[in-house]
C-alpha cells in the first residue's frame, strides 16, 4: 500500500470509528473500562518516568545555566520543558507502548478467531463496540496523565535543586511560576489530545487489519507501536508549529 | 423463509461457490453437507452478508440482502443467531455476558431481566450454574452449548449452525444434535446446519443437501455413496 493509500484508508477508519451512532448508554461502561485501563492502569508506569524526567531536566538544566543566569531560571526552564515537551511526549509514547500494542494484539486476536465476524452477526457494529470506547478513553486519559507526569516532574525537579543544587523551593517555584504562560501548559495539553487519538487509532487499526494468527497478531502490535510513536513525532512539530512556532 | 438464488463465488480461479440456489422453508433446517474445504462455511457466511459473493441473491422473508442497506442487514441479522464452528465466544466475557450481550445490545430489558433471560436459556442448553465461568474454562462441548445458547438468545427466527458436532466426542455430540433438534421442534427455529458429519445430518436435517466442487443438489437418501 502507497503511503497516500495508507493515510487515506487509516483515515477513513478513524472517522468510521467515531462518526457512528455513540449509542452512549451501551458504550459507557465500555468507555470507563477504557479509561480505567489507559489512566489507571497506566499510572505507576508514568509516575516512574516523570521522576526521572524531572531529575534528568533539573541536573541537564542546572549544568547548562547555573553560574550563567540566576538559579531561579532553572525552575522557569525545567517548568517549560515538562509542559511544553517532555510531560507529553514522553507520556504518549510510554502509552503507546503499552496500550497501542496491547490494543492491537486484543483487536487482532479477536479477528483471527473470528469474535469480530460474530458480532458483525449479532448486528453489533465492530466500529462502535471495539474502537469508539477505546478512542474516548485514550482521549480522557491521556491528558490527565501528561497532567500527573507534569506535576510529579516538577515536583521531583524542584525537590533534587532543593537538596543537591542549592536552589530552595521558593527560588525554584519563583521561576517556575514567574514566567509560566498559560500557553505553555494548555499547548502540552493539546498535544495530548492528538496523541491519545493516533495511540487509540493506531492500536485498533492494526488489530483490525489482522489476517491470519499468532504472528500477524505480534506484527500488528509491533505496527501499532512504531506508526503511533512516528505519527506522535510527527504531530508534535506541527501542533509546535502552529502553536509556538 | 430464505431463497438463496444462484449464489456464485470464486477466488481467482478455485470455483467455490457455482450458481447455488436452495431454499430454507418455516420451522425447517436444511442441512449442506459435504466434504472438508469445500467452502460450506463461505456459503453460510455468504448468506448471511459476511463474505461477498460475485453474483446471486439472498432473500430474507422478501428482502434481498444484496439490495440491503447496512442498517436493513442489522436488522435482518437480529433475526439470525449464528453458531461458530469455533465458537467464537469473548474471551474477555464470562458465560452470562457472553449470552446476554445480544439482549443488552438490542433490547431495553434491565440489568436484572437480562440475567434472568440467561440463566432460562442455560437451563434450555443444559448448562445451568456455568455463568459465570469464562470460555478458558470451558470445554470444546460446553463452549459449543454456550454458543447455540448465545445465538439463541434474542429468540431469532434463523439459526445457523456452523459445524456444530465437528470435534466433540459422541455423548457431547448427541447432546448437541438433541439441541439443536429440540430448539427447531419446541421454539420453530428454522435454519441450516452445515456439516460433514453424516449422523448429525440425518439426525437434524429435514432437507439435506450436498455441496461438492462448488455445486449443491438435493440428496434424498444419505448412504455411503453420499459423498461419491
Amino acid at each position: 500500500m502507497n503511503p497516500f493509500s495508507a493515510i487515506a484508508d487509516f483515515s477513513t477508519f478513524f472517522f468510521k470509528s467515531i462518526f457512528i451512532s455513540w449509542q452512549l448508554n451501551k458504550s459507557k461502561g465500555r468507555i470507563f473500562n477504557q479509561i480505567y485501563y489507559v489512566g489507571i492502569g497506566s499510572l505507576p508506569i508514568i509516575i516512574i518516568i516523570a521522576t526521572f524526567v524531572g531529575l534528568v531536566s533539573t541536573i541537564q538544566t542546572s549544568y547548562q545555566l547555573i553560574g550563567a543566569v540566576p538559579r531561579y531560571i532553572v525552575g522557569s526552564s525545567v517548568g517549560r520543558m515538562v509542559m511544553i515537551e517532555l510531560g507529553p511526549i514522553l507520556t504518549a509514547l510510554m502509552i503507546s507502548g503499552r496500550c497501542a500494542s496491547s490494543m492491537a494484539a486484543e483487536i487482532g486476536t479477536m479477528r483471527v478467531t473470528e469474535q469480530l465476524d460474530a458480532l458483525e452477526t449479532m448486528a453489533i457494529n465492530p466500529y462502535r463496540f471495539l474502537n469508539l470506547p477505546r478512542i474516548v478513553g485514550t482521549f480522557v486519559a491521556l491528558p490527565i496523565l501528561t497532567v500527573i507526569a507534569e506535576f510529579v516532574a516538577l515536583i521531583c525537579g524542584a525537590a533534587y535543586a532543593h537538596k543537591f543544587l542549592n536552589i530552595p523551593f521558593n527560588v525554584f517555584n519563583y521561576g517556575l511560576t514567574h514566567f509560566f504562560v498559560t500557553r505553555d501548559f494548555f499547548g502540552g495539553l493539546v498535544k495530548s489530545l492528538f496523541f491519545s487519538i493516533v495511540i487509540a487509532a493506531s492500536g485498533c487499526y492494526f488489530g483490525f487489519r489482522v489476517k491470519g494468527g499468532a504472528r500477524e497478531v505480534g506484527k500488528a502490535a509491533t505496527y501499532a507501536v512504531v506508526t503511533s510513536s512516528i505519527l506522535i513525532l510527527v504531530l508534535d512539530f506541527l501542533v509546535a508549529l502552529v502553536i509556538f512556532g | 423463509m430464505i431463497e438463496i438464488k444462484n449464489l456464485s463465488k470464486r477466488f481467482d480461479s478455485l470455483v467455490v461457490l457455482d450458481n447455488v440456489s436452495f431454499e430454507v422453508p418455516e420451522a425447517s433446517l436444511v442441512v449442506i453437507l459435504g466434504p472438508s474445504g469445500t467452502g460450506k462455511t463461505i456459503l453460510l457466511k455468504s448468506i448471511i452478508g459476511l463474505s461477498s459473493v460475485d453474483q446471486g441473491e439472498v432473500v430474507f422473508d422478501g428482502i434481498s440482502v444484496q439490495n440491503a442497506s447496512k442498517k436493513e442487514i442489522y436488522e435482518i441479522r437480529k433475526n439470525i443467531g449464528f453458531v461458530f464452528q469455533s465458537t467464537a465466544l469473548f474471551d474477555s466475557m464470562n458465560v452470562r455476558e457472553n449470552i446476554g450481550l445480544p439482549l443488552y445490545e438490542h433490547t431495553t430489558l434491565s440489568s436484572k431481566v437480562i440475567k434472568e433471560k440467561v440463566s432460562k436459556i442455560l437451563a434450555i442448553v443444559g448448562m445451568s450454574g456455568k455463568e459465570r465461568l469464562y470460555p478458558q474454562s470451558l470445554s470444546g462441548g460446553m463452549k459449543r452449548l454456550i454458543a447455540i445458547g448465545r445465538a439463541f438468545a434474542l429468540d431469532p427466527k434463523y439459526i445457523f449452525y456452523d459445524e456444530p458436532t465437528t470435534g466433540l466426542d459422541p455423548v457431547m455430540r448427541d447432546k448437541v444434535v438433541q439441541l439443536i433438534i429440540d430448539l427447531k421442534k419446541n421454539y420453530r427455529k428454522s435454519g441450516i446446519v452445515v456439516t460433514h458429519d453424516l449422523d448429525t445430518a440425518k439426525a437434524v436435517g429435514d432437507e439435506i443437501y450436498m455441496l461438492k466442487k462448488g455445486k449443491i443438489g438435493k440428496l434424498k437418501s444419505i448412504g455411503k455413496e453420499g459423498y461419491g
